[in-house]
């Protein structure tokens, strides 16, 4: 009896093996998948042929119509024309924000991509624990600081003149929406979520009656209100920007999902993990701090970062409201004469960005399960 | 904490205790007096009421008739006497209840560096030194998940000696464990009574209670049937018709 470890089969290894065992492992799986490739390629050679093979990507004034008409004494369909991306670039990224003050974005990005770097800097190392929270104190002073340099002091200032709110515009706005409105309605969804298992009547049903108002209304008609009631509630010298206003109603939108979000993950924590806290002495908030919370968030994270790419894509709505964010850009873009016909080219591109940063956001949270997910089998 | 202290003082007096759940009358007056330094085993059939009754002792379970007075601390609705006597009394349950996120070092010093403000390497050092001495040091880093049950439980004990208690309440400590683990548990309570710690144990486990209890009580129907001795329970378990009560009795014969 031989106990030498052999090869196993060439057919099992390797890519013939993969192709074998997960393609073509019975006549109908092969079927199946050479249906699915011939069908991938039906449509996928369309598009290409429309977007690339075809397309036009010069900046030349007058050549999309040149090139249609030429497609069409050819009798052939015209490819995509971007010139009409090519051209706007900056319409799409920034809006109507002044093209001398741009360098307070790349400023700005300039801060968060020096944050990130030192982020995944200090949290790769074990021995870094102690620097984490300067880079968390660093996070959170960016807020106010980005703010400042983006919208400056006042019009007379010299050195950060005023931006108005109002001209904030393009992906420049939407990322202000998505990305305050998460930050802001996180915390708020916690604090509704624990108020609506508090044992306090009056609390519970406060937080519940907001849940349930909120999630039973349209976001758009939480817009609407947000711009025509915030005036009448405030005080009339506390005049708040449509932008403003905008993000208060996305983040008390958004605060009610994330709250019943984070609520499915409390209800999942067993009762013992609240009797061992309390066994152990801590007082009901650092009990909710440090044992149920992290566990409970832990466990919805995918849920919660799915109600953040809603909320991200959520950010379009806003065009109701008269504000520019990248796809009312898109639109106005598409509303010049000069650009008629062209709107695939246009909204092809905003949903590129859309889906770039959506899936940017999932993955992350992907990594994020794995990385909090440690000691859980 | 070596030795017996020498003060036969009384650290837990319960009187009257009754409970309710819903109409269930599950506590119907219990009295029990612990002194300082004494092991007490309680037992008795499922659903007795001997695992609520711990309960009530450090407020995870509210009594709604009778005084309990913890270490002089009477235990009423005042927020700060519940904490104080939490503080005082260490708990270790069945399920464990470790702390999953959290390593097993940061479960052990977790109440210390938040509850008592020790600095975090006081906590750890003496963190360290329970993991010795419930005999698994080299688990320190490893997470909850990563341990087998008899090691939790030895985790779990650990963590509530961290917060240097008066008083150890042990809810049916090993009735999670495979059998083969059950012993170093017990091992680990054993020392820890032979210490001096004032425990008061729910559990079946005989040879545990003959070794170390200095008393044993037997709970059904939501209150003490019998109390015996170290020396009546040595008399009982070889010879259960040796105990006063038919259903002490009957139980001894069913568990033995």
């Amino acid at each position: 009896m031989t106990t030498t470890a052999e090869k196993p089969p060439a057919t099992e290894v390797g890519v013939l093996g993969w192709l074998k065992k997960n393609l073509f492992s019975t006549w109908y799986d092969a079927l199946l998948t050479i249906g699915s490739l011939a069908f991938i390629y039906w449509v996928l050679r369309g598009v290409i042929e429309w977007a690339l093979v075809k397309a036009t990507f010069s900046t030349e004034p007058g050549i999309c119509k040149k090139a249609r008409a030429a497609a069409a004494a050819a009798g052939e369909t015209a490819g995509a024309c971007w010139s009409v991306v090519i051209t706007n670039i900056k319409v799409f990224m920034i809006g109507r924000y002044p093209g001398e003050e741009v360098w307070r974005i790349w400023a700005s990005l300039g801060i968060v991509a020096v944050l990130a770097a030192l982020t995944w800097w200090v949290w790769r190392a074990e021995a870094m624990r102690e620097k984490r929270r300067w880079v968390v104190i660093g996070w959170l002073l960016s807020f106010p600081v980005i703010t400042i340099l983006l919208r400056g002091f006042s019009e007379e200032s010299r050195v950060l003149p005023l931006v108005p709110t109002d001209l904030w515009s393009g992906l420049l706005l939407t990322f202000v929406l998505a990305i305050v409105g998460i930050v802001a309605s996180f915390p708020l969804g916690v604090l509704l979520a624990l108020g609506r298992r508090s044992t306090l009547p009056a609390l519970k049903v406060f937080c519940t009656m907001y849940i349930e108002l909120i999630r039973g209304v349209p976001l758009i008609s939480v817009l609407f209100m947000s711009q025509l009631l915030l005036p009448i509630f405030l005080p009339p010298q506390m005049r708040l920007g449509t932008v403003l206003r905008a993000l208060v109603g996305m983040t008390l939108f958004s605060a009610a999902y994330s709250a019943e979000n984070v609520r499915g993950g409390l209800a999942a924590i067993p009762i013992g993990q609240y009797e061992a806290a309390k066994a152990v002495g801590l007082n009901d908030v650092l009990m909710m701090a440090l044992i149920i919370l992290p566990q409970a968030i832990q466990k919805v994270i995918p849920a919660i970062v799915g109600q953040f790419i809603s909320l991200f894509k959520d950010t379009s709505l806003v065009v109701i409201i008269g504000l520019l964010d990248l796809l009312g850009v898109a639109k106005a873009v598409t509303g010049q004469t000069e650009y008629i016909g062209l709107q695939k080219e246009v909204y092809l591109f905003a949903a590129l960005i859309y889906f770039i940063c959506s899936y940017a956001m999932s993955y992350s949270s992907r990594r994020l399960e794995v990385a909090m997910g440690v000691g859980e089998r | 904490m070596e030795g017996r202290p020498a003060t036969t003082e009384d650290i837990i007096i319960c009187r009257d205790v009754h409970k309710w759940f819903g109409d269930f009358h599950v506590l119907r007056g219990v009295n029990m007096t612990v002194k300082r330094g004494e092991v007490v085993v309680i037992c008795g059939p499922s659903g007795s009421g001997k695992s609520t009754f711990i309960r009530t002792i450090n407020r995870l379970e509210e009594h709604q008739k009778g005084d309990i007075i913890v270490d002089g601390i009477e235990l009423t609705n005042d927020i700060r006497n519940i904490h104080a006597i939490r503080e005082e009394i260490g708990m270790v349950f069945q399920q464990f209840n470790l702390f999953p996120h959290l390593k097993v070092i940061d479960n052990i010093t977790l109440a210390p560096i938040w509850v008592r403000k020790w600095p975090k390497d006081k906590a750890e050092k003496i963190a360290i030194e329970l993991l010795e001495r419930v005999g698994i040091p080299e688990q320190a880093d490893k997470y909850p998940g990563q341990l087998s049950g008899g090691q939790q439980q030895r985790v779990a004990i650990a963590r509530a000696l961290a917060m240097q208690p008066k008083i150890m309440l042990f809810d049916e400590p090993t009735s999670a464990l495979d059998p083969e683990m059950i012993k170093e548990v017990l091992d680990v309570m054993i020392e820890l009574a032979q210490s001096g710690m004032t425990m008061i144990v729910v559990t079946h486990e005989m040879g545990f209670a003959r070794e170390v209890a200095n008393r044993v009580f037997f709970f059904d129907e939501g209150n003490i049937v019998e109390e015996l001795t170290a020396e009546e329970l040595k008399i009982a378990i070889e010879d259960p018709n040796q105990a006063k009560e038919e259903r002490t009795r009957l139980f001894l014969s069913q568990i033995l």
